[in-house]
């Protein structure tokens, strides 16, 4: 799960990490008081999960009341469009209003899973403010790494290797290492799967400051922190994307016009694979997973349809668990109840694939009916144009 | 002719009475798999599926003689469960449950690394030498014995390429789901070996994903030691960046984990790299010029 920058900050500052002072707005006028109350030299940042947003207009550096609340006007509801949010942009809908300080220099840290070796590996970089993926593809010896050892965390040593490393001057370095030490145990401590201070700024006073945050929380340790349900943003996400969640689907929309339904991750994707290998586009990634019932194939359809730019449907099931018999009947009463306006193209594999295949002749559809992944990814391209 | 499972595995279920474990030990159970017992905690003495039930791992261990564990536990308590499998001295512990968080793992390989333990998985269907023996959720009926090692992370991408091979007329010798999250007690690189080692298999299949760079690591040491014929095939070649793809570890981010990547890597180790699933099958006839 991504949270929002202001509550990445709120949840480091309690573990210790030093970060500026600042109030989250929603609307214009809690912007003007937060900026009245910070002194009006201010940052307004628009709050959206995506990055690059300074690029795209979404963080103003003011002087005063009056122009704190000129940039919230003008960024919120704005559509905000970076390098990560695609051509279509994301709307703002909240503003961090924060001191503005003067910076000396502007660092990296950040810490993510070294899955070879199975731990955690804190990463810091003189470089900071940049793209970290464009200095570790120029620059590589630029990023410093130091191994996290479980049950142990980021040693004082290590952290101070890493500050002296970063070129952290020597009075600032202890407390560098402060924040360094504290943003390992934040991570550890509420499972997160990604966590991104760039830039960490070295202050003209000398004190150090994470000036952002990006902070991705695993998924799959949810239930260890029901009190982050609330920092789900719902307006992040494409809407098909929640709706497919309220039901256990796996589904991720894409910009073509052929709407996949598998089971399983790796032959979804897969799926996804063929249809643009056969010359198609997939409209979307979705796994109904092994043990999909009869309700889950109806609800997943009805989502894959209600995206309008869809123009045939591919059905590409290897039946081990879940069963064909059930599948066909599922997709077979789903067209009924939802009305078919679009081909769709079947092809399964699997237990009780005959009976599947019987099922759905017998439908009154026309279905097409595939042999194998290629004859199916082939017909459905067909059917799309 | 198989690697790590075969007739002679003892194996029992943790999570034996849940729904999940019911349904797949009397899978294993049909399929011709020595299933010895199980454990749920609470519920030792009494019997399940005409065998005994434990309260702990170790009891079972002693009083069956189980040799292999397969884990059907819930998320939030599986990772207790490879421990308890790995203490009680169980050799091979093939955990399926999908959504353990990753810090759990992270203590986990800990624990293992001094124990003479394997582990397969997590979020895996498991692992199956045709005839012989069933460990997990795949759909046994479409294996056939024979001599193709087959090791994936992805579930229905094994069915995929084992449903082919079985049409085709060939078998397997053992199938290896490894599993599709980021921390997995078997790395595609520990299967091949065992694959590589096993006089029985005459051929490999691999199949990776988009995420980390096992698949790379992997195809650094078939190119120095594997003369067997390796077909391979990497899903997620039209994924979006920074996107999980159904498996926690499906995900290219800053760049790495590209199945384009991988795809190079296994080319250049002398790997057959099928450009969809639909071809793997054909693709090893050919390599073993049947």
């Amino acid at each position: 799960m991504k949270i929002h920058e202001y509550q990445g900050k709120a949840i480091l500052a309690r573990y210790g990490v030093p970060v500026p002072k600042g109030k989250v707005a929603f609307t214009v006028e809690e912007a003007e008081a937060a900026a009245r109350e910070l002194g009006g030299f201010v940052v307004v940042k628009a709050q959206i999960h995506a990055g690059g947003r300074g690029k795209g207009g979404g963080v103003k550096v003011v002087k005063t009341v009056e122009d704190a609340v000129a940039a919230a006007q003008k960024i919120l509801g704005m559509q905000l469009v970076t390098h990560q949010t695609g051509p279509q942009g994301q709307k703002v809908g909240r503003l961090l209003v924060e001191e503005a300080l003067p910076i000396e220099k502007e660092l990296y840290l950040g810490i993510t899973l070294d899955r070879a070796s199975g731990k955690n590996v804190f990463m810091a970089s003189s470089e900071g403010g940049m793209e970290i993926e464009e200095v570790a593809h120029h620059t590589p010896e630029k990023i410093l790494k130091e191994v996290i050892e479980p049950g142990i965390g980021l040693s004082g040593y290590q952290a101070r290797k890493l500050a002296f490393g970063i070129g952290i001057p020597a009075a600032s370095v202890n407390a560098a290492a402060k924040a360094m030490i504290a943003l390992a145990k934040a991570y550890d401590e509420i499972d997160c799967s990604l966590a991104e201070i760039n830039p960490f700024i070295l202050l003209k006073d000398g004190r150090v400051m994470a000036l952002d945050a990006k902070i991705n929380i695993d998924d799959n340790a949810m239930f260890r922190h029901p009190e982050f349900a609330e920092l789900r943003d719902l307006a992040e996400e494409d809407p098909l994307e929640v709706e497919a969640s309220k039901f256990s689907l796996n589904y991720i929309k894409l910009d073509g016009n052929i709407a996949c339904m598998v089971n399983g991750a790796g032959l979804a994707m897969a799926t996804m694979d063929i249809v643009k290998y056969a010359g198609g586009e997939p409209a979307n990634f979705l796994d109904v997973g092994g043990g999909a019932n009869e309700e889950q194939i109806k609800n997943a359809f009805r989502i894959l349809l209600s995206d309008a730019a869809v123009k045939a449907v591919f059905i590409n099931i290897f039946g081990g668990i879940l069963r064909c018999d059930i599948l066909a009947t599922g997709v077979v009463n789903a067209a009924r109840e939802l009305g078919i306006s679009v081909p769709i193209v079947i092809r399964m594999e699997g237990t009780n694939v005959a009976e599947g295949k019987k099922i759905l002749a017998e439908s009154g559809f026309n279905f097409g009916v595939a042999d194998g992944m290629k004859d199916g990814a082939e017909q459905v391209v067909r059917a799309a144009q | 002719m198989s690697v790590l499972v075969n007739k002679n595995t003892r194996l029992l279920v943790q999570g034996y009475t849940g729904a999940q474990g019911t349904f797949h030990a009397t899978q294993s159970i049909n399929y011709g798999t020595t299933v010895v017992g199980g454990v749920t905690p609470g519920k030792g003495g009494t019997q399940h599926l005409d065998r005994p039930v434990f309260n702990t791992v170790a009891d079972c261990v002693k009083e069956t003689g189980a040799n292999a564990s397969v884990i059907f536990v819930p998320p939030p308590f599986a990772a207790d469960s490879i421990m308890e499998a790995a203490d009680a001295g169980v050799a091979l512990i093939v955990c399926i449950t999908e959504g353990i968080p990753v810090r759990d793992m992270i203590a986990v390989k800990q624990f293992l690394k001094d124990k003479n333990v394997r582990l397969i998985g997590p979020n895996c269907p498991g692992i199956i030498t045709p005839n012989e023996c069933r460990i997990g959720i795949m759909p046994g009926h479409i294996f056939k014995p024979g001599n193709i090692g087959v090791v994936s992370r992805s579930g229905t991408l094994t069915y995929e390429a084992v449903g082919q091979l079985s049409a085709l007329g060939i078998g397997q010798s053992t199938c290896i789901g490894i599993g599709g999250d980021p921390i997995i007690g078997t790395t595609h690189l520990d299967a091949i070996q065992l694959l590589n080692a096993d006089p029985d298999t005459h051929a490999i299949i691999m199949v990776g994903e988009i995420g980390g760079n096992n698949e790379e690591i992997a195809a650094a040491w078939i190119k120095d030691n594997v003369t067997k014929p390796v077909i391979g095939f990497i899903a997620g070649q039209t994924a979006p960046e920074g996107r999980r793809m159904g498996h926690a570890g499906a995900i290219v981010a800053g760049g790495s984990g590209k199945a384009e990547d991988k795809m190079a890597a296994m080319t250049a180790a002398g790997i057959t790299v099928c450009a969809t699933p639909a071809e793997i099958g054909q693709k090893v006839k050919e390599r073993l010029g049947l």
